[in-house]
């Protein structure tokens, strides 16, 4: 039986970077197919070629026995390829049938049908009727996934599907892959998670620097000897020393409501918490809860207003009116979601980036800019995180997300924060660069610094948190130590069942 | 076979170099069709709209004069359009400029101090900064678009300098022409080059011109403004204030527009009167964008844009062009400019369709 995808020799040349370099690669009908790698081993580059957004240089591509040049998505659609991105593309204001609507042919009664005819069949239950807005990234995720099927691809390409849900999203999302499977869809998968590749896949090809490395079953290795191939080193885990707590409180939240100006944003209820020097606090969650509007709050982005309750102190200073450059000066990091034109403007150099924030710390002179300080405060940032870029001059779009993540941080720990607040500081980051990260967030908490990191990737936070607050919608829980608590406890507390217990609690007493 | 736009992954320098030549050319191909159908020799218009003017001392100097104000009005706008403030009331500003120093020379009309001039600048300056201020608080305390207010305080200012060249500062003695009486010696720039009419004022537009380059490319304040129109949200997270933005990009337009109204009335008109600019404040948005909104761009930009603005007036003259050619070359220019410029970002991708 021939392959159903066949790429031979593909190599893809950018300017800066061999992309992809003579890859060899088969999926076979109907199996699970992984594409394991580090950020920048190549794998986006290697999904684009084959969805048709970017041709290759040399090689081929067969599909089904026969030559193809995949010219544009379109193209590779109607080949039978589909993808559901990391980042999903619906209008948020119509509804998930007219959604679908846009991309499959039909009216809105028969797709509506067939929308949840199929999600039925596949364990992705939605209402064709619901507006998107309404939907959380998990039920956003199950649009995207009904769109592709709907349009009866041979082969599904899914980047980092895990990456938006829940604990138990995930298992139910690896149910409607298997079946998918049995229906004899093909779907190349690609992650970082070594756990769920091991867990889910009949094949994994592992990428680095542009070349394919091996080829093997994820289920005969371990997740060691996964990573080991995967970086062609062995990774340390940070050593998670217990707190050295201080007393005082570099951030105080106390009893703090607050209605968001975006009206579809999510209102935050009686939250408080406090960070104190020398510890890391984790805020799990499945994203959409409020953690988007709590960082906001916490950075100065969106200001506290007249009608909100609650206070907000940063080393002993009520900074409710206080904007985000005083807040910096009072001591605050912050590393935000988003890199691209938010923690980092894409279309400046990293010299110029690290000038974003940095430029109170000794970069400016008479109100002009110090350039050579600039451009040896960009180095230091390079040198010290291993942010892999041309140089100091590098645009910061053209960095991958990982080594742009990193020099953002980098960024950030270089100010020498009191407190440094951090949102998805590894999202999207491959093992090696987030056991960087995390070592240095480590680091800094051992020097004296308050951490506040707010993440949806549960390993992630027990990992390096000292105490763990969990979030749904708008609330947010008591903190539990992480060393007393499991896995089980904050994915139930994830779903909304702290509410309860405090509910519970109440009526006790 | 179809095509469609793609956004670029990158701008080369080359791509922003090609743009403005690009447009440039295509005006001209664009500019002869339309004179062959107007029964000229396009070549004889080409002549007389970019050779003649540069051929003569007089010719020169007129390019000269009217390169002054759009030079400077250009920075003043080019530095808010980069943060994406978008002041395109600049010839309301100038107006109130020349307003301004008007009512300042007419008030020492007899005085011989070398300080009248250097006052009337500062004074016209700050009018022009105080009119595109009223855009900026209505957009800061009221989210009120810019564009609009900009655009319709210029109707504002022009009914003000009506009034005010019909009755405060009319001249006594002028028999009711609606126009001031003539300004001192003391209240005018010195003639630059004998035999023609440009002055010293265009000095002023110079040094606009280095202030911006160092404005933009070396100070804070220019990098803060770049970041809020490049990335608004990044603007935000480092905690640069958008009010501010919107402010400083609309008091350094104005103010530059208004400088450049002191240098008419204290230029080569020497009194006030209805009409004062010819359109600089809107030809000057045009210059700014065919600069690529960067300080020595626009130098070239004020200086191509001067000439059409002379080789309109020379035209009509030896080739008998009509009296809006100027105008309309300059409309060719800005929508080619713009055609192009989408093509710096984009590029257009072949699609089959598939029946």
């Amino acid at each position: 039986m021939s392959a159903l995808l066949r790429l031979r020799g593909i190599t893809k040349v950018y300017p800066a970077v061999v992309a992809s370099d003579r890859i060899d690669l088969d999926i076979e009908p109907g199996e699970i197919h992984a594409i394991l790698g580090e950020n920048g081993a190549g794998k986006s580059t290697l999904m684009k070629l084959i969805y048709g957004v970017s041709q290759p240089d040399e090689g081929t591509i067969q599909w089904q026995g026969k030559t193809v040049h995949i010219r544009s998505p379109a193209q590779a659609r109607q080949l039978g390829i589909g993808m559901v991105f990391q980042h999903f593309s619906l209008f948020e204001s119509l509804t998930v049938a007219q959604n679908i609507s846009l991309a499959v042919k039909g009216s809105i009664k028969q797709l509506s049908a067939q929308v949840e005819e199929t999600g039925e069949k596949f364990g992705l239950p939605i209402k064709a009727d619901t507006v998107v807005h309404s939907l959380s990234v998990g039920e956003r995720q199950r649009v995207e996934i009904i769109r592709c099927i709907l349009q009866n691809p041979k082969l599904l390409i899914m980047d980092e599907p895990t990456s938006v849900l829940p604990p138990q999203g995930v298992q139910q999302l690896f149910e409607t892959l298997r079946k998918l499977r049995a229906e004899g869809c093909s779907i190349l998968y690609i992650s970082h998670k070594l756990e769920e590749i091991r867990q889910l896949c009949d094949t994994a090809t592992i990428l680095r620097a542009g070349k394919v490395v091996a080829s093997t079953d994820p289920a005969e290795h371990s997740n060691e000897s996964l990573a080991n191939l995967m970086i062609g080193r062995t990774i340390d885990p940070p050593v998670h020393a217990p707190a050295n707590t201080g007393t005082s409180n570099r951030l105080r939240v106390k009893s703090l409501s607050h209605v968001p100006t975006d009206p579809f944003g999510t209102v935050l209820k009686d939250i408080s918490l406090h960070v104190s020097p020398g510890e890391i606090v984790g805020i799990a969650g499945v994203s959409g809860n409020g953690q988007n509007e709590l960082m906001r709050l916490i950075s100065g982005e969106e200001l506290h207003t007249i009608d909100d309750a609650g206070e907000l102190r940063i080393n002993d200073t009520c900074v409710n009116r206080l904007n985000p450059l005083q807040r910096r000066t009072l001591g605050l990091g912050f590393v935000p979601e988003e890199r691209l034109g938010r923690g980092a403007v894409p279309e400046l150099s990293l010299s110029l980036n690290g000038l974003l924030t940095a430029y109170r710390h000794g970069l400016t002179r008479l109100g002009m800019i110090r350039f050579g300080a600039a451009r040896d405060f960009a180095r230091q940032c390079i040198a010290e995180h291993d942010v892999r870029c041309g140089g100091e001059q590098s645009l910061a779009g053209s960095l991958s997300g990982g080594n742009l993540q990193k020099f953002i941080v980098g960024r950030e720990i270089a100010l020498q924060p009191s407190l440094l607040v951090l949102s998805q500081p590894t999202w999207g980051l491959d093992v090696g660069a987030a056991n960087n990260i995390r070592r240095a967030l480590l680091q800094l908490r051992d020097s004296g610094a308050a951490v506040l990191v707010v993440s949806e990737e549960l390993e992630e936070l027990f990992e390096i948190s000292d105490r763990l607050h969990v979030m749904f919608d708008g609330h947010l829980s008591p903190s539990l130590p992480t060393r007393g608590t499991s896995t089980t406890q904050i994915g139930r507390w994830m779903s909304g069942e702290f509410l309860q217990e405090a509910a519970t609690g109440a009526e006790n007493h | 076979m179809a095509y469609r736009l793609v956004t670029r992954t990158e701008t080369s320098l080359r791509a922003q170099l090609l743009v403005p030549l690009a447009a440039i050319v295509l005006t001209l191909l664009a500019g002869s069709v339309l004179f062959s159908l107007l029964g000229k020799n396009p070549l004889a218009a080409f002549h007389a709209f970019f050779i003649e003017p540069l051929s003569t001392r007089y010719g020169i100097g007129e390019v000269l004069l009217k390169m002054g104000p759009l030079l400077l009005i250009a920075q003043g706008l080019a530095i808010g359009f980069r943060a994406r403030v978008w002041n395109i009331g600049a010839e309301g500003q100038l107006l109130a400029g020349a307003m301004a120093a008007s009512a300042l020379a007419l008030h020492f009309d007899t005085s011989e101090s070398a300080w009248l001039l250097p006052a009337m600048v500062c004074v016209g300056t700050l009018a022009g900064a105080a009119w595109a201020g009223i855009a900026a608080w209505l957009r800061t305390a009221f989210n009120a678009n810019e564009i609009l207010v900009t655009f319709m305080l210029s109707s504002i200012a022009l009914q003000l300098l009506y009034y005010l060249v019909s009755g405060p500062l009319r001249d006594p003695m002028g028999l009711n022409f609606p126009q001031s009486a003539l300004f001192s010696d003391a209240a005018m720039f010195a003639p630059l080059l004998d035999n023609t009419r440009v002055n010293n004022s265009l000095f002023l537009a110079l040094a606009a011109s280095l202030l911006a380059w160092i404005f933009v490319q070396r100070s804070l304040s220019g990098y803060k403004l770049l970041i809020g129109g490049l990335a608004p949200q990044a603007a935000r997270y480092a905690g640069f204030s958008e009010k501010k933005a919107v402010w400083l990009g609309l008091l350094i337009g104005g103010a530059a527009a208004g400088m450049a109204g002191v240098g008419e009335v204290a230029g080569p008109l020497g009194l006030l009167q209805r009409s004062i600019s010819p359109g600089y404040g809107f030809a000057a948005i045009i210059v700014a964008f065919l600069g690529g909104l960067h300080p020595i761009g626009i130098v070239f930009a004020a200086f191509f844009m001067a000439l059409i603005y002379v080789g309109g007036d020379m035209s009509l003259v030896s080739v008998g062009l009509p009296n809006s050619s100027a105008t309309i070359f300059q409309g060719l220019l800005l929508v080619f400019y713009l055609a192009c410029f989408l093509f710096a970002n984009h590029r257009l991708q072949k699609v089959e369709i598939r029946h």
